[in-house]
Formats: C-alpha cells, sequence, structure tokens
C-alpha cells in the first residue's frame, strides 16, 4: 500500500466508525473525529441560525419606542433580550467547532455567512410585531424543536435550551393578533395586512421545496437535520391555520384547503423567484440589516478595547506586588 | 484599523439548586472574571436556571481524547469483586 492509498483507508474508516455513530443514535462532541463534510455543514447552519436570532432583534428593536403601552414596551424588551441570548448560544455551540467570534461576526459582514431571510422584510406597522411573533417565531420553533434532536451535542443543547424560551415569544404574538382582530375595522385591517405580507415568506422559511435542496442530502444521512423542509413547512401550515380561523384572520392563499386522504393542507405555489431576489441581497431591507450591524460592531469596538486595556493594567499591577 | 477582539473564551458551568451537581451550560467571552461572571448571569440564568454559578477560562480545562476511550473507561467488569452480590452472606444476617 503506498502512502495514498493508506490515507484513503484510514479516512474510510474513520467515516465507517462515525456514521455507525450516528446510527446509533450517539450524539458526537466537540472532541469526537467527524467529517470535514460534516463539521462545514454544522458551521454553515450554526452560524446562519446565530446571526438570524441576532438580525431579528432588528426589525422588532424598531418598535420598541412606539410599543402601544408599558405592558407591551415590557414584554417586547424581554423578547428581543431573548433574541440576543439565543444568538449566543448559538455562537457558543459553533465555536466548539473550532471557527472563532471574529471569523463568525467577519463571514457574516463579508457576505459570505447568510442570515435568514425573513428579517430582510420592514416591520411597518405594530401588527407586524404580532405577525413576527405569532408566525415568524412559530415557524422558527417548528424547525427549533425537530432540531433539538439534531446529531451534534452542543447544537442540540442549544436548541433545547432556545425552545423553553420561544413558546412565549410565540404566544405574545398571537396574542397581539388576536387583541386587533377584536379591535376597531383598522385594526383589523392592519392586522389582516401583517398577515397578507408575512404569510409568504414565513413559508419560504424553511427553505425551498426537498426536490430543490442543495444541502439536504448528508444533513439527513448524518441527521443534522431530522426532518425535511416540506415536512416542516406542512407541521407549521397545519397548526396555523385553525389559529388564523380562530380570531377571523384569512390566509392569503385562494388554494389553501384541507386534504382528507392526506391529512394535511394542500397549498398553493410559492414564489421561489422572490425568495432568491431577497437571498441574492435584493429584499427591502438587506442593506440596512448589514449596515446596521457593521456600524454598531465598529462603535462597540472601544468597549472591547477597553476592557483588554483594563485586563492588561491590572495584570500588571498584580505581577508589580 | 486594529485587529478586532471578542474577548477570550469562558466555560460556565450552573448549579440548579443547592446541593446539586454543576452542569455545564455553554459557553461566554469576557476579558476578565468579573465581566465573565457577569456574563454568564446574563446569558444562562435569566430564568432562575441556577442558584450559582462558574467560569473558568477555556484553555485551563483539559478534555480526554475519545480515542483513549476504551481504555479510559473500560467499565472493569472482569473484577466481580467490586459488586456487593459477589459476596455470600451467611444465613439469617439482616440489613446488610
Amino acid at each position: 500500500m503506498d502512502v495514498l492509498e493508506k490515507t484513503d483507508s484510514i479516512q474510510a474508516e474513520m467515516l465507517r466508525h462515525f456514521e455507525e455513530k450516528i446510527e446509533r443514535g450517539d450524539a458526537i462532541e466537540p472532541r469526537d473525529k467527524m467529517p470535514d463534510a460534516y463539521r462545514k455543514h454544522l458551521i454553515r447552519q450554526m452560524s446562519q441560525h446565530a446571526h438570524s436570532e441576532v438580525i431579528g432583534m432588528q426589525p422588532e428593536g424598531n418598535w420598541i419606542t412606539r410599543a402601544p403601552s408599558l405592558r407591551a414596551k415590557q414584554i417586547l424588551l424581554a423578547k428581543i433580550q431573548d433574541e440576543g441570548g439565543h444568538g449566543l448560544y448559538l455562537y457558543s455551540a459553533a465555536e466548539t467547532l473550532g471557527v472563532s467570534r471574529e471569523e463568525l461576526i467577519g463571514q457574516l459582514h463579508s457576505g459570505k455567512a447568510k442570515y435568514s431571510n425573513i428579517f430582510n422584510y420592514p416591520a411597518l406597522t405594530w401588527a407586524d410585531i404580532g405577525a413576527i411573533g405569532w408566525l415568524v417565531d412559530g415557524a422558527a420553533i417548528v424547525n427549533q424543536v425537530s432540531l433539538q434532536r439534531t446529531s451534534y451535542g452542543p447544537y442540540s443543547r442549544a436548541m433545547v435550551r432556545i425552545c423553553k424560551e420561544e413558546s412565549f415569544h410565540q404566544r405574545q404574538g398571537y396574542e397581539i393578533m388576536s387583541k386587533m382582530m377584536q379591535g376597531t375595522k383598522d385594526q383589523q385591517e392592519m392586522a389582516q395586512d401583517a398577515m397578507n405580507r408575512w404569510w409568504w415568506p414565513s413559508l419560504m422559511m424553511f427553505g425551498p421545496h426537498d426536490s430543490e435542496s442543495p444541502h439536504t442530502g448528508d444533513a439527513v444521512k448524518w441527521k443534522i437535520k431530522r426532518h425535511s423542509n416540506d415536512e416542516l413547512r406542512q407541521k407549521f401550515i397545519d397548526k396555523t391555520v385553525q389559529q388564523a380561523e380562530v380570531i377571523g384572520l384569512t390566509i392569503p392563499d385562494a388554494e389553501l384547503k384541507w386534504n382528507e386522504a392526506k391529512g394535511h393542507y394542500d397549498h398553493g405555489p410559492i414564489d421561489w423567484n422572490e425568495f432568491y431576489r431577497v437571498i441574492g441581497g435584493n429584499g427591502p431591507c438587506n442593506r440596512q440589516r448589514m449596515e446596521h450591524h457593521k456600524r454598531v460592531h465598529a462603535e462597540g469596538a472601544w468597549v472591547r478595547e477597553a476592557a483588554e486595556a483594563y485586563r492588561l493594567r491590572k495584570e500588571k499591577e498584580l505581577l508589580h506586588l | 484599523m486594529a485587529t478586532d477582539s471578542q474577548l477570550a473564551i469562558w466555560e460556565v458551568f450552573m448549579q440548579a439548586k443547592p446541593g446539586a451537581n454543576y452542569i455545564h451550560a455553554g459557553s461566554v467571552h469576557a476579558s476578565d472574571k468579573k465581566m465573565a461572571l457577569q456574563n454568564a448571569r446574563d446569558t444562562y440564568t435569566r430564568r432562575g436556571e441556577g442558584t450559582s454559578i462558574w467560569v473558568v477560562p477555556s484553555d485551563a480545562i483539559v478534555a480526554s481524547n475519545p480515542d483513549d476511550n476504551d481504555m479510559l473507561f473500560d467499565p472493569a467488569n472482569d473484577k466481580v469483586y467490586r459488586h456487593p452480590t459477589f459476596y455470600v452472606m451467611p444465613e439469617g444476617a439482616k440489613a446488610i
């Protein structure tokens, strides 16, 4: 056997061992051997997830100073604080794969790493805050509940923690929508308008159809993903339709109807051209979101520098004593 | 522009209630002990998840290598005399 053949056989043995572990349902931990493709997939998915939590604070933060009551303001502040925390859990988990926070933020700023497309839409009215909590967090929960059983230990543990906190987010959003639907005609129209704008982007959050999804193959085999995009989207639709009916909102899809044979709702076609247009950087708020993140990051640099300078001074003082 | 630093990584361990084991919760970034403790509190115990926190610089943690698992964690089942059922107790002995 020459050297190359030997390396190949070691690689094959490593992969076999790894896949047996996955097959048994064992979690993969940071120091375990794992295929490069597994590590890469996780870094891409987890960092995108972390960036989404953090960028997602922007459309909601836009409404803190204009929340209609002190109660609403307190709730919104607490929710946005949670999102920041979720971002930190996920960055922390991603860092166990050997990528640094500096690199992760650099990839966000260079455009190499993405965040959820949904946050490239603006929160135009107070009803949008309701729709974001109910629909966007509702869709995120369906995905995150599934990811609690993902094969990478630190990711799975972060998901468990996040899911515990997430259900308040969805309920506060639904409460806003429900209250508006009990209000004046203008308020009802505002709620329906938010529904009309957020419904389709929420369905797009689950990503392309399974037949079109470029990352699904290995991710399913290696149990990073436990359910396919279409399965998760269907689950979200099935539970949301009834919630809309209860408060009198109409789902903006003329083709939506219950399919008795399947036991699921059928829905109309999703406009994937819009999806790819927004992912490609041409959504309503892409530039604004990135500029804001870069600006705040740069403006906060002095805090990190001061903290480091303070630590160095303290260390010196200790040495001289 | 100076190289950006996101500060050092600290591992966070949390005790859920007095008397319980400290369990790893995740990590935070901080420049010193005090900031690490504060950030751990803000990040990991916003809903009463803990009554006590440890923070440890990540690079101070030494971890075993998964390749050594067979050797390190061999249950040594051949040493049957380490189990209480190995011993024959005299007929009639109580509370042993």
